[in-house]
């Protein structure tokens, strides 16, 4: 058990030191995958631990951007602050998509397409919705400084990106080892058989839905800030639902590091790949060619890349079950 | 508000509903047997549009004829993206499944960008803008030849299912996939024949849209969250359930652009589709839940 402590701190140490090595370009990759890593955490909370399985998340990501950006714009409150009532607003919403799910019953695909159809509904009225830009979208003012949460290159951003992978990795781990963490896995495993030993099938899983919600709404904040221009088919599309659940299934659903993992195995490759094909004049085949991994990703490593890793790393951690 | 207007969006609605059918039949089809979402239904359409666009360029033969080619090529793919990927994944979690199913769209749809470009196409056909007038009522004549065309081949898909042998296997296997084994059925041939069969629909369906939209690589998209809303409307897996459920739709949307945006028309079937996951989640036609 202790092991795993100190390989991860070591681990945080190279990755607090590595833009001393590193161009601004390898930063903004790595911002990327601190963003999506911290996504797929999210996401990880209600589809990995608990259950059900909802490719809607890019409503809370928006939802939490233009409540952010609104309240900063209009009324010049620091997004820092504005990312918590964000949130609050996101996981108002995710409780009502949950309580309909989960009320009425809603499994599996069910589900799957209940949360489609809210976040596509999401998107269509944020895109005529005049506050919102219409159907220009939201150009943010660059304000640089602190209190904004707008900063010059990419290295803040990297630096409060690692915090918010760090910050999901405590969460996720404490829900992991908290009787709630149990509850949930009970409830993913065999719903029946957990409400039947006395679990609230339907209380844990909108606990499970509020904290996703919370929390990807707060990942929304930090993408408005480090884009500086937010439009509903960018912000609150189904790709990016679809890009938030790649990485945590690539990595492995239901472990704390296989988002991350899933992140820095795919982040990089989708970066690099989009700049050299669009250089060579072939736009498009880096997509053609990702899509190929995630297929194959699925078809050879079906439980995630982590379960391999795991057993890689065996030797060096021990016998330790705490990852 | 004047009635004609009224009727006239309703039959319009109607015409392209019955387009939306086929489509939703392709989706309800492979649900059914396989019990995977097909994520890759809108990137199917879009080679079904190609399809018949090249042959258009390249000999001048119409849509409304060459869609048995989109048919038949789709049929080749589907039976190919069954053997390779779906009955692979057939057994892991829906999350692995949409991912599958995710990656091969995103395949197929940049596949077609490299080949055919990623502006939007708008071929002409000799009839694009004849229309038939009923009173007060036009008609567009390439939508009627759409949906006749749609209806045609929706019953020969019923007809191929309910009196062929394959059509019977096909059935078989989606009501009990042990009992289809145990008689001696080839169940992956025939979960191959049937995921061919339904992206033959979409396919085809594909090819009756090339003289109504403009193509391009990402056209798809929309129509297969419409298709999702439809399969919902009519029942998963329940065919009669995805043809009424795509006349309705296709109503819905297009009397819904009365009162809101047609940009904003998704959301009609959008609420719908909630409306009947949560009161009647088997659909109008589902028989079990």
């Amino acid at each position: 058990m202790k092991r795993i402590y100190f390989l991860l701190g070591f681990l945080l140490l190279i990755l607090l030191l590595l833009p001393v090595f590193v161009s601004d370009y390898i930063l903004g990759v790595f911002v990327l995958i601190f963003f999506y890593a911290y996504l797929g955490q999210c996401w990880n909370v209600l589809t990995g631990y608990a259950g059900p399985i909802s490719l809607g998340h890019s409503l809370y990501v928006g939802i939490g951007a233009y409540i952010s950006t609104k309240l900063a714009m209009d009324f010049g409150l620091s997004p820092w602050i504005g990312m918590w009532i964000g949130a609050l607003g996101a996981t108002l919403i995710g409780l009502a998509v949950g309580f309909l799910g989960f009320r009425f019953g809603l499994k599996g695909i069910y589900f799957v397409l209940l949360t489609i159809a809210f976040a596509e509904i999401g998107r269509l009225i944020a895109l005529h919705l005049k506050p919102l830009g219409h159907m220009m979208g939201l150009f943010i003012d660059f304000k640089p400084g602190w209190v904004n949460f707008h900063f010059k290159g990419n290295l803040p951003y990297y630096y409060i990106g690692l915090g918010y992978v760090v910050f999901s990795l405590i969460v996720v781990r404490a829900i992991e080892a908290s009787k709630w963490g149990r509850y949930f896995v009970a409830l993913r495993e065999d719903e029946d058989a957990a409400e039947s030993i006395g679990i609230n099938a339907f209380k844990y899983k909108m606990i499970a839905i509020g904290i996703s919600s919370f929390l990807a709404a707060l990942g929304g904040t930090f993408y408005a800030n480090y884009i500086f221009y937010l439009h509903p088919t960018s912000v609150m599309s189904m790709w990016v639902s679809i890009e938030i659940i790649m990485r945590p299934i690539i990595g492995g659903l239901g472990t704390p590091f296989g988002p991350l993992i899933g992140s820095l195995l795919l982040t990089p490759l989708s970066e690099i790949a989009r700049s050299y094909f669009t250089k060579a004049g072939l736009e498009g085949i880096h997509v053609v060619i990702y899509g190929f991994l995630l297929v194959a990703a699925v078809l050879f490593f079906p439980g995630g890349i982590f379960s391999y890793i795991k057993k890689i790393l065996k030797p060096l951690l021990g016998s330790s079950k705490e990852i | 508000m004047d009635l004609s207007y009224v009727l006239q969006l309703t039959i319009s609605g109607f015409l392209m509903g019955g387009v939306y059918s086929l489509i939703a039949l392709g989706l309800s089809l492979i649900f059914g047997v396989m019990k995977v979402i097909n994520f890759a239904h809108g990137a199917m359409l879009v080679w079904g549009m190609y399809f018949s666009y090249t042959i258009l360029k390249v000999t001048g033969l119409d849509p409304f004829f060459s869609f048995f080619v989109s048919a038949a090529g789709l049929f080749v793919m589907g039976y190919v993206i069954q053997r390779t990927v779906v009955n692979r994944i057939m057994p892991f979690h829906e999350a692995m499944q949409v991912i599958a199913m995710v990656g091969t769209m995103m395949v197929l749809e940049n596949l077609a960008q490299l080949i055919w470009g990623p502006d939007p196409q708008s071929p002409q056909t000799k009839y694009s803008l004849s229309t038939l007038w009923l009173g007060k009522v036009m008609i567009d004549l390439p939508r009627l030849f759409a949906f006749l065309i749609a209806i045609l081949i929706a019953a020969l898909v019923f007809v191929f299912l309910k009196y062929t042998d394959l059509g019977k296997s096909i059935r078989a296997s989606a009501d009990n996939r042990t009992g289809a084994l145990l008689v001696g059925t080839d169940v992956n041939k025939v979960y191959a024949v049937c995921f061919g069969v339904g992206a033959a629909c979409v396919g085809a369906a594909g090819s009756l849209l090339v003289p109504l939209i403009p193509i391009s690589p990402h056209t798809g998209f929309p129509f297969k969250l419409t298709s999702f809303c439809i399969v919902i409307l009519g029942g998963m897996g329940s065919l009669p359930g995805a043809m009424i459920g795509g006349l309705i739709i296709g109503v819905a949307e297009s009397l819904g652009t009365i009162f809101i945006p047609s940009s904003l028309k998704q959301v009609i079937s959008f609420s719908i589709m909630i409306l009947i996951l949560l009161l009647r989640p088997q659909g109008l036609f589902g028989g079990k839940g």
